[in-house]
C-alpha cells in the first residue's frame, strides 16, 4: 500500500509541475500574446487618457488669454501648499481698482495630483496635463509659474 | 543584531555573531529591507536553531502621521491622504472616509454614485488580490506568477487610469459621491476585462494552486484557529480562512450591497493553504459582482450637490467597510468646525499582523515567508 501511494504521489507531483510547465511553456510558441511594451522607446505612440493627471497646467487661448481671476479658491482647496496665488490691482481707464493674477506659482515638487484645485476653480482656468517626465537635477526647477508671461485675464470671466 | 528587550528581560550576553549567551537562542532581524516583507517592516526573531521562538514586528519605518495630519485638513481634503495609507485599496479607503463624511452630514448618495462606488471598490478588490498573488508567489520562489498577475492587473490600471486618472493613488470618492462620471469607455473596458480575467484564471490554478512544491509549503503552514483568529482581532481573508464569517458586506451592508448576491467565501483549515484558497474565491465573487452591476449602472447625477466648505455637526461618526485585507473603520470627532478633531483609522494589517508571533511560533523560518505572505501586508496600512 505504501509503494502504491508513494508512486501516486510521484506521479501527481510530476504532473502538476508538467501542467505549470505548460503554462509557462505555451506563451513561447505564442509571441503574440506578450503585452510588455518597451518603455523609453514607444515614447510617440503612447498614448495617455485624457483625464490622466500629471501636473497642473493653465489654459491659454491664442491671444495669449487666461481665465483665471486669482480668487485663490484653489489654493484653499490644495492640502499640501502646492499652489500660492500672487494679485495685483490693474486700474481700468476709468479709474476703477480690480484685483487680478499677478503670478500663479505652482510647487510639483509638493503637488500630489488628487485634483482638487481643478476641482475646485469656478472658472475653469486650470487642468491637469497628461506629461508625467517631471525628473530634473535641481528641485528648484520645479517650482513653476503657470500665466505665461504677457498673459492677461479673458473679457468677461469674473 | 539583537533587541534591548532582549538582553535585560533575559539577562543576558550578546555575542559578536548574534547569538544570546548560555540560551543557545539567536536574535536575527529581517527587514526593515528585505524583500519578503513588502516594505519596511521590521521583525525580530529569535530563532533556536532553524525553529523561530518569538517573533517581535518593530513599526514605526513609514509612520507618516496621516491621523494628526487630517486634524488640520479640511473634510474634502483629507480623504487624498487616504489613498497612501492601503495603497492597493485606495478606492474604498477613500470610500470609508467619504461615507463618513456624509453620514456626519445626512447626505443622501445618488444612486449612481452608489453603483459606480462599488464596482470601483470590486475592481480595486481584485487588482489587490491580483497583486498579492503575484507577489505571495514570488516570495515562495515562483517569479513567473508575478508577471501572469501584472498582466491582469494592468487591466484594471488601465481603466481607472481612464475614468479615475491614476493608477494607484485615485482620490476619486468626494463625499457626495464621485469625483468624475465614469468614461464613455469603461463599460466596455470592464467587460474586456471579465473576458480577459475568465480566460486567463485557468493558468493561475495551474501554475500556481495545483503546484505540489506550493501545496506542501503552504498546507499545515500558519495555522491560525477561528478562536485566536477572533481574539487578536484578524478579519478579512485572514479570519474567513480560520471559518470566522467577517465580511463587513455581509454583515453590515453599505451602499448597495445588501441587493448583491454574492458568497462570502470561507475556510476552514485557518493555514495558509486556507487564506490562499479564500483569497482566490474572492476574486471569482468580485467579479460576480461586477457582472451584475455592469449593465445596469442607473441613470442620473454621480455627485449629490454639497456646500463649498463642509462643516460636520458636533459628534462622533464611525464607519467601516471591507477593504481587500480586511474591516477598515473611520473615526471622526468633530467639534462642529471645518476640520476634524480627532481621526482614527482601524487598519486591517495591524491586528492581522499581531497574529503573526502566534502563528509562527514553533514552525520553521522558511515557513514564515508563508505565514507572512499569506497575510498580505501593506506595511504603510499597518503604520499609517
Amino acid at each position: 500500500m505504501f509503494i502504491k501511494e508513494y508512486i501516486s504521489d510521484v506521479y501527481k507531483a510530476v504532473k502538476s509541475l508538467l501542467t505549470g510547465m505548460k503554462t509557462t511553456g505555451g506563451y513561447f510558441i505564442r509571441p503574440g500574446e506578450i503585452i510588455t511594451q518597451q518603455y523609453p522607446e514607444n515614447r510617440d505612440q503612447l498614448n495617455l487618457p485624457e483625464r490622466f493627471r500629471g501636473e497642473v497646467v493653465m489654459l491659454h487661448d491664442e491671444n495669449n488669454e487666461h481665465a483665471c481671476t486669482g480668487c485663490t479658491a484653489c489654493e484653499l482647496a490644495c492640502p499640501n501648499a502646492t499652489i500660492k496665488i500672487i494679485t495685483k490691482f490693474d486700474v481700468s481707464p476709468e479709474g476703477k481698482k480690480k484685483k487680478a493674477l499677478d503670478t500663479f506659482v505652482y510647487h510639483l515638487e509638493l503637488c500630489t495630483m488628487c485634483n482638487l484645485c481643478v476641482e475646485a476653480c469656478p472658472t475653469g482656468a486650470i487642468t491637469m496635463a497628461q506629461n508625467f517626465e517631471h525628473s530634473v537635477f535641481d528641485r528648484s526647477k520645479l517650482t513653476k509659474k503657470l500665466n505665461q508671461p504677457g498673459s492677461k485675464i479673458r473679457e468677461g470671466v469674473e | 543584531m539583537y533587541t534591548e528587550t532582549q538582553v535585560i528581560r533575559n539577562n543576558t550576553k550578546v555575542t559578536v555573531d548574534g547569538a544570546l549567551d548560555g540560551t543557545g537562542e539567536m536574535v536575527i532581524n529581517v527587514g526593515p529591507q528585505h524583500p519578503a516583507t513588502h516594505g519596511v517592516l521590521h521583525l525580530v526573531i529569535t530563532l533556536n536553531g532553524e525553529t523561530i521562538q518569538k517573533i517581535e514586528p518593530h513599526l514605526g519605518y513609514i509612520h507618516r502621521s496621516i491621523e494628526k495630519m487630517s486634524e488640520s485638513l479640511s473634510y474634502r481634503q483629507f480623504i487624498y491622504v487616504t489613498s497612501r495609507m492601503d495603497y492597493l485599496s485606495s478606492h474604498i479607503n477613500n470610500h470609508a472616509c467619504a461615507m463618513t463624511v456624509e453620514k456626519g452630514l445626512q447626505l443622501e448618495v445618488p444612486p449612481r454614485a452608489q453603483v459606480i462606488r462599488v464596482l470601483m471598490d470590486e475592481l480595486t478588490r481584485v487588482a489587490s488580490h491580483e497583486l498579492w498573488w503575484g507577489a505571495m508567489a514570488m516570495d515562495l520562489g515562483a517569479f513567473t506568477p508575478f508577471f501572469y498577475a501584472f498582466r491582469e492587473r494592468e487591466a484594471i490600471s488601465d481603466i481607472m487610469e481612464e475614468t479615475c486618472g491614476a493608477r494607484l493613488t485615485m482620490n476619486y470618492m468626494v463625499p457626495g459621491g464621485v469625483m468624475a462620471d465614469l468614461h464613455p469607455n469603461f463599460q466596455r473596458r470592464v467587460k474586456d476585462f471579465i473576458k480577459l480575467f475568465k480566460a486567463k484564471i485557468h493558468e493561475y490554478d495551474e501554475l500556481v494552486t495545483g503546484n505540489i512544491i506550493f501545496q506542501n509549503r503552504m498546507k499545515g503552514v500558519g495555522v491560525l484557529s477561528a478562536e485566536d483568529a477572533v481574539s487578536f482581532g484578524c478579519t478579512g481573508p485572514v479570519a474567513r480562512a480560520s471559518g470566522v464569517k467577517s465580511d463587513i458586506r455581509k454583515l453590515y451592508p453599505y451602499e448597495i450591497y445588501d441587493k448583491l448576491e454574492f458568497d462570502e467565501v470561507t475556510e476552514t483549515a485557518g493555514d495558509s493553504f486556507a487564506r490562499y484558497m479564500v483569497r482566490m474565491g474572492e476574486m471569482h465573487q468580485s467579479i460576480r459582482i461586477i457582472e451584475q452591476l455592469i449593465d445596469n449602472i442607473p441613470e442620473g447625477d454621480f455627485q449629490a450637490k454639497t456646500k463649498a466648505v463642509l462643516k460636520l455637526p458636533k459628534g462622533e461618526f464611525y464607519t467601516r467597510v471591507e477593504t481587500a485585507r480586511g474591516e477598515l473603520g473611520v473615526y471622526i470627532v468633530s467639534e462642529g468646525g471645518t476640520t476634524p478633531y480627532r481621526i482614527k483609522y482601524r487598519s486591517p494589517g495591524f491586528s492581522n499582523l499581531s497574529a503573526l508571533d502566534h502563528m509562527a511560533r514553533g514552525s520553521k523560518l522558511g515557513d514564515l515567508m508563508a505565514t507572512m505572505g499569506t497575510l498580505d501586508l501593506v506595511i504603510p496600512d499597518i503604520d499609517r
